[in-house]
């Protein structure tokens, strides 16, 4: 942070001999005042939002549980419930998975056919742009519940996608049983695909096209105008719509719920299943907070890379 | 800004589920008891129940008002949804339907009171045998849930589809070997049909557990929980042989495939379709099922009995007694969070008399737990299968009701679906699954000897 801002302190300084001493105090007051109106707002933010925050973290440095002496009388552990998590043969499977399905559903997936999307609709007719756009928007607008089942009903054995295969004389296998991580990540892609392409869609209609004119003057070719004029003129879309998408897939739990229940066995246990799994199912409360907490560092970490990598150069 | 907001909101529902959004002291007026149970796929019976119970209490006692809280989940989900209720004042039931094996457990954990000051003076107590008294005691010897009755399981079998097939009618199978050889007959005769279901898998959860795997291991030598030692029994053969039967059944064709048996819903189409429709010959399940085929049912079907037969399952070999069963069964319990204890009991007194007790025993197929209703000719005479289960009380067998319990069952239909998908022999499965039990329990408290 101190990078960003010392160039902003550096111009500001000679500006300051220039006023009056009591200026600056006046006018940090006026801003507070100003802010004033904030204070409920940051209130609530802090009791509805923080206190759950703080008191899970709590909840998974205990011995919580549903049922039993455990559920009345909860201890404090210490970092017990994260010693045995990563001591847990299904964690490692299930972190591993999590990434699998984050990267190629969010990452890959969504952004990739997002930005696709609104490339090519760039330079399609209303016509096609109008079809293609309800069809990819009706996915998104679907209730998280709605749209498993109806994915569900595609990918199950006697499902859309067979017989549809069957039409052309293919025997589909059991798509949620052979192979469910990629279905749940095809799933995903159709759900979250419509978000990122109508984040792409504005971005790109920000860019002047005057800018990519110049370049196209300059003889630059189709894929190099996108590589370096397009995409570092919306990287920060880029940015924000990673994150965005990261953070919804790192909680998906509907729809994988849903359509293979995390299994068979554990071929589809992510992190908020497991979380699931462990909390309610075996009704071990804090060591399933345990797991919430480290998908939320998983959250953040992937986050701050996303900032990093992509950090705007000017502000 | 964007960022900690979206991670905030992430943490905050997780947080706000996982602590069961806790608080809140609305306990609601006293005037009102909240009734929860359990209402899911073809179990409706319990809702009827439920409903005229409510009727006649509320005319009984003027100005009370019962709200019934019906829960549609899954039987693992119930009980997640029951607890987080009783975690908080505003939504604990002041009644609720409580399954035996949680008892011990829901007590320690302060959710049901004892009913011990009130059964001293409810003269219908004494209609309740020994043994299903216990079944509602928690650790302490108090008394925490009224029965309303138990079941016991046993093979229903299709008499003409194995008839066709050349095995005598009725059917009384003497070892495991019968069960395939039967199984066998079946496919060869009839190729479209379904010879034998057990439950099996994770999706089944219990049912695949207790209704699948130990009416197995309980006809071998061997047991799941040796509760002289109190520890946990790993390295049995009956578990490999218990693995072996799972294996024959799904891996031989003699089973659903796979792919239907993992199913979540499984349960519901056996009992709605593939019987009454005859695709499915022999069936490992409940004494309750033929609830779901009485006009009461979700799927009625007036020749059932005709149709039907039932079979003890035999033991391994024939040895023991030759017969075994599992057991479980429901009770109602008193929420310790209830501001007007009188009335829950009134509810739980009104709900199992003798008259309501015989209903409801009559349409959910339950085998009787209060000797007058066992005894009375309108319960025998209602339904031709109730002797048969009622006989087999004998020689069942009930789960070790600890607080691990729920993570070995996992691991029992881990195990189970591991072998039934062919991805492990019944050898690496057992040995997996002795693995992942003693990461459970410790070493310490797991033994090689059954009891």
């Amino acid at each position: 942070m101190t990078a960003v801002l010392t160039p902003a302190t550096a111009t500001g300084g000679p500006e300051t001999p220039g006023r009056r001493p009591g200026e600056k105090k006046r006018k940090r007051l006026l801003a507070l005042a100003h802010s004033a109106p904030l204070l409920p707002a940051v209130l609530l933010l802090a009791v509805f939002l923080f206190g759950p925050v703080i008191s899970s973290l709590y909840g998974s440095l205990t011995n919580a549980s549903i049922t039993g002496a455990t559920a009345a009388n909860a201890e404090f552990v210490g970092l017990k419930n994260y010693f045995d998590l990563f001591g847990d043969p299904d964690f490692p499977k299930s972190v591993l998975l999590t990434i699998v399905f984050l990267v190629a559903s969010a990452i890959i997936g969504q952004n990739g056919v997002g930005l696709g999307l609104a490339v090519l609709m760039q330079s399609a007719n209303k016509v096609v742009r109008t079809l293609v756009s309800t069809i990819v928007v009706t996915a998104w607008v679907l209730p998280e519940i709605v749209a498993s089942f109806a994915a569900y009903a595609f990918f199950h054995d006697g499902g859309t996608l067979n017989e549809m295969l069957g039409v052309f004389g293919v025997e589909g296998p059991n798509w949620l049983y052979t192979f469910p991580m990629f279905a749940v990540i095809l799933a995903n892609v159709w759900r979250g695909t419509a978000f990122s392409m109508l984040v792409y869609t504005a971005a790109l209609n920000d860019v002047p096209p005057e800018i990519r004119e110049a370049a196209e003057v300059d003889g630059a070719k189709g894929w190099q105008r996108f590589a370096f004029i397009t995409v570092p003129m919306i990287r920060r879309s880029i940015s924000t719509n990673l994150m965005l998408t990261t953070l919804q897939t790192l909680s998906v739990f509907a729809l994988i719920f849903v359509m293979t229940g995390g299994g068979p066995g554990t071929d589809s246990t992510t992190l908020p299943l497991l979380a699931y799994q462990e909390a309610f199912k075996f009704g071990e409360l804090g060591f399933g907070t345990a797991i919430a907490t480290i998908l939320l560092v998983v959250g953040a970490l992937f986050s701050i890379a996303y900032i990093r990598a992509l950090r705007p150069e000017v502000d | 800004m964007k960022r900690y907001i979206g991670i905030t909101a992430a943490v905050a529902a997780t947080a706000l589920v996982l602590s069961g959004c806790s608080g809140g002291d609305s306990g609601g007026d006293s005037n009102t008891i909240k009734v929860a149970y359990s209402k899911f796929g073809n179990f409706t019976q319990m809702d009827d129940h439920m409903k005229a119970v409510k009727e006649q209490f509320e005319a009984e006692h003027e100005g009370m008002t019962v709200e019934l809280v019906p829960i549609e989940a899954l039987e693992a989900d119930y009980f997640t949804k029951l607890a987080l209720m009783n975690q908080s004042a505003a939504t604990a039931p002041d009644v609720m339907y409580e399954d035996t094996f949680k008892v011990k457990s829901d007590a320690e954990a302060g959710y049901i009171i004892p009913l011990d000051d009130y059964i001293a003076d409810w003269e219908d107590w004494e209609q309740f045998p020994e043994n299903a008294r216990e079944a509602g005691a928690g650790d302490d010897g108090k008394i925490y849930g009224i029965p309303m009755g138990t079941d016991t399981r046993a093979i229903w079998y299709n008499k003409q589809l194995l008839a066709d097939a050349g095995v005598t009618v009725p059917w009384e199978p003497e070892s495991w070997a019968d069960i395939i050889d039967a199984a066998e007959a079946v496919k060869a005769q009839n190729p479209d049909t379904i010879p034998f279901n057990i439950y099996s898998g994770k999706g089944q959860s219990e049912g695949a557990s207790m209704q699948g795997f130990q009416m197995l291991l309980s006809g071998t030598g061997d047991t799941l929980y040796n509760s002289d030692e109190k520890k946990w029994v790993t390295g049995s053969q009956g578990f490999v042989d218990s693995l072996q039967f799972i294996t024959d059944i799904y891996q031989g064709d003699l089973g659903p495939t796979p792919q239907q048996a993992l199913d979540k819903n499984v349960g519901t189409t056996i009992n709605s379709e593939w019987i009454p429709q005859g695709k499915l010959a022999m069936s490992l399940d409940g004494s309750w099922v033929s609830g779901t085929w009485l006009d009461t049912g979700t799927t009625p079907w007036p020749e059932w009995n005709d149709v039907m037969g039932v079979a003890a399952m035999p033991t391994q070999d024939g040895g023991g007694a030759g017969r075994t069963s599992m057991s479980g069964g429901w009770t109602l319990a008193m929420g310790a969070k209830t501001e007007n204890p009188d009335a829950a009991w009134d509810f739980i007194a009104t709900a199992l008399d003798k008259d309501n007790s015989l209903s409801y025993d009559v349409a959910a197929s339950q085998i009787a737990v209060r000797t007058d209703v066992g005894t009375s000719p309108e319960y025998v005479e209602s339904n031709p299968t109730f002797e048969f289960f009622s006989s087999l009380v004998a020689d069942t067998h009930f789960r070790p009701a600890t607080s691990d319990y729920a993570k070995i069952s996992n691991e029992i239909t881990v195990a189970m679906e591991a072998v039934m998908t062919g991805q492990q022999t019944p050898e690496e499965a057992a040995k997996a699954y002795d693995e992942a039990i003693t990461g459970i329990v410790g070493e310490d408290n797991t033994t090689e000897t059954s009891d």
